[in-house]
């Protein structure tokens, strides 16, 4: 299996912007979650909740975007949330704790479907 | 001329039979010529110091002896003798002989004719005395050489009649033995002895002196320090006793130098005494230190008591035991290999029984390929395993090996690459998971440090399985210098107040992620080693 590029769809409103992510998490994720971060504030989003079910790979580099994003939402007032992360990577928010900043849902919220909104990386 | 120095065996013809001349050739002392008649034979030394020796070198032709003034014992010991004429025998401009002949039936002088035809016969034979002495020289080393070479096959017999078949197997602990002999085979042995409670007896020793006496004092020593091991579990003890013993039998000159270890296996504890041998390396987390004990070498002076010491071995510590001939070899520059080389090798962390191949791979390397032994070596060492993970396993199976090269982003393809290798070993998917994030960080830090991130720069990964763990081994170039192992460690929350870079998980991750991880350098390269257990086990 080869790299996959990162991008990214946001959907939502004023109470939850839904980041969708797709590809592979890394250091070459890092403009993407940056526009991603910036679109879901443009929606005036208390809540953002990061989507990982399509995401097959998550590294260092990946979770430091992760801790970059949290700290802006902290910075913003608002809360994050992870939903679809396999049992691996969800060891991986556990162990970092990531989790203590972090609701880690087990699966997504029912909700409308996604489109596409983010620049991809 | 050290060959006139050998006795001259001369032939004393019948007093009054002129007509057997005397042969003499110097360095022929059992010429064929004497024992061809049942004619005694007296030897005439002529020391090299004798006037005669110079004379004869420069004489024209054969010397008349009762007119010959010369202030030379040997001139009276032939006189004595009844030799009237010496006919020197030269060769290539050296004097390798005589002919003596004792006066003529006729009692008159030797005539000029017969002078004459003396010296074309000495110039004649001269050559050919000269190539049969050198033959029977030739001789002579081979069949001293051929001596020698027996007697160091008796000698590398019995030392190998006494050292260990086999190894001890102990759990959690990686032994590993060296012995090389020398062309003279020294003394050199150790001995590993099963004592009570589980405990292990090691024994380095040197004796000195080389060949067959060396080889029987080393057997006579390995056999009392068994007999005594089984009385004793104290190595002072059993060094006393064992010098008490050697002391009245040891021959002229000789003694042995001895350490004596006992191991507790389930503690890593190590209780040692010294009979003036080399002092252990123990390599800590903190650093390499000797384990001190000082005490006389066995044999020498009876009534001897030795110092004790003792220290825990912790696991991820190992252990040298070592003779001389390792830090006594010298390289082409005679430059010797000393105790800081080893000390600086020692402290590199090795797993397994690596030190000891590393330490002879550094040896060979420093000695050149030309080196002639000078001395047995023996290397003794000893490893605790620092974790579950590192148990003993030897039955290694390859699965892949490959380079990258050192560029961003590659780190992704070997962790595919390592994934695909394992993937008939039924990894539990949980632990594999564990295993190819393991092996991305270690991959991405390869690239990034080791060849900062330089397509040139290959990063080489192999993977290992054994029946308990799969091992991974990812090998940079060091371009930066070695990962630090004391970087910070990442805290969230340190990071979420702006306290920390947002980076900085990836050793983290590594170590949370598989059950060993050991970093080892050699100067220019490094190498990660990942060992993840193949079944889950309590953690």
């Amino acid at each position: 299996m080869t790299a996959i590029e990162f991008t990214t769809t946001i959907e939502g409103s004023a109470d939850e912007a839904r980041i969708h992510c797709m590809g592979d998490l890394n250091v070459r994720a890092d403009e993407a979650m940056e526009a991603a971060y910036a679109a879901a504030a443009a929606l005036g989003a208390s809540r953002i909740t990061l989507e990982f079910e399509d995401v097959g790979y998550i590294n260092s580099t990946g979770i430091a975007l992760i801790v970059r994003l949290l700290t802006a939402a902290r910075a913003d007032g608002r809360t994050v949330r992870a939903v679809g992360l396999t049992p691996h990577y969800r060891h991986l928010f556990e162990i970092t704790r990531l989790s203590d900043y972090m609701e880690i849902l087990d699966d997504a919220p029912i909700g409308a479907a996604a489109t596409p909104g983010g620049e991809g990386a | 001329m050290t060959a006139l120095t050998r006795p001259i065996r001369r032939l004393l013809g019948r007093e009054s039979d002129p007509a057997v001349a005397v042969a003499a050739p110097v360095a022929a002392p059992t010429a064929e010529a004497p024992r061809s008649t049942d004619e005694p034979t007296i030897a005439v030394e002529i020391p090299e110091s004798d006037p005669l020796l110079a004379y004869l070198q420069t004489a024209a032709g054969p010397v008349d002896l009762a007119r010959l003034e010369l202030d030379s014992p040997a001139v009276r010991e032939l006189r004595t003798a009844g030799v009237a004429l010496v006919v020197p025998l030269v060769s290539q401009g050296e004097l390798i002989g005589t002919l003596n002949l004792g006066p003529r039936l006729s009692e008159q002088d030797y005539s000029t004719d017969d002078r004459r035809l003396l010296t074309t016969l000495a110039a004649q034979a001269a050559p050919a005395i000269r190539v049969a002495q050198l033959v029977r020289e030739q001789a002579q080393e081979a069949a001293e050489r051929e001596r020698l070479e027996q007697e160091m096959r008796v000698a590398t017999l019995i030392q190998q009649q006494f050292l260990p078949r086999e190894l001890p197997n102990l759990p959690q602990w990686q032994i590993a033995a060296y012995y090389g002999p020398a062309r003279a085979v020294g003394g050199d042995f150790y001995d590993f002895i099963e004592m009570p409670g589980g405990r292990i007896g090691i024994a380095v020793g040197d004796v000195t002196d080389k060949g067959v006496p060396a080889a029987l004092v080393m057997a006579r020593t390995h056999s009392i320090l068994r007999a005594e091991a089984s009385r004793s579990d104290s190595p002072g003890e059993i060094l006393a006793r064992a010098n008490a013993l050697l002391v009245p039998e040891m021959p002229a000159r000789m003694f042995v130098t001895c350490l004596f270890a006992v191991l507790d296996p389930a503690t890593g504890r190590i209780v040692l005494a010294n009979a003036g041998h080399n002092l252990p390396y123990v390599r800590t987390a903190d650093g390499v230190v000797e384990l001190r004990a000082t005490g006389m070498p066995l044999g020498l002076l009876p009534d001897i008591r030795y110092q004790e010491t003792e220290g825990i071995v912790d696991p991820g510590s190992s252990v040298l035991l070592y003779s001389d001939g390792l830090v006594e070899a010298h390289d082409p520059a005679n430059e010797m290999y000393g105790f800081p080389r080893l000390a600086r090798e020692m402290a590199v962390d090795d797993a397994g029984s690596e030190l000891l191949d590393r330490l002879l791979d550094t040896l060979h390397a420093f000695t050149g390929p030309d080196w002639e032994q000078e001395d047995d070596i023996t290397l003794v060492t000893l490893r605790r395993a620092s974790g579950v993970a590192e148990a003993v396993t030897p039955e290694s199976t390859l699965l892949t090996q490959f380079s990258v090269p050192g560029e961003e982003g590659n780190e992704r393809l070997v962790m595919d690459r390592v994934a695909a290798s394992v993937a008939d070993l039924g990894l539990d998917p949980a632990r594999l998971e564990r295993l190819k994030t393991a092996v991305s960080e270690a991959a991405m830090n390869a690239i990034e440090y080791g060849s900062q991130g330089r397509p040139d720069i290959s990063v080489e990964v192999s993977v290992e399985t054994t029946p308990r763990a799969v091992v991974v081994r990812i090998t940079d170039q060091a371009l930066s210098g070695p990962v630090p192992s004391d970087a910070e460690a990442p805290d969230i929350d340190a990071k979420l107040a702006g306290l920390q870079k947002a980076r900085g998980w990836g050793l983290f991750l590594i170590r949370a992620m598989v059950d060993e991880m050991d970093v080892t350098s050699d100067g220019t390269s490094q190498t990660v080693t990942l060992t993840l257990v193949r079944e889950e086990q309590a953690r």
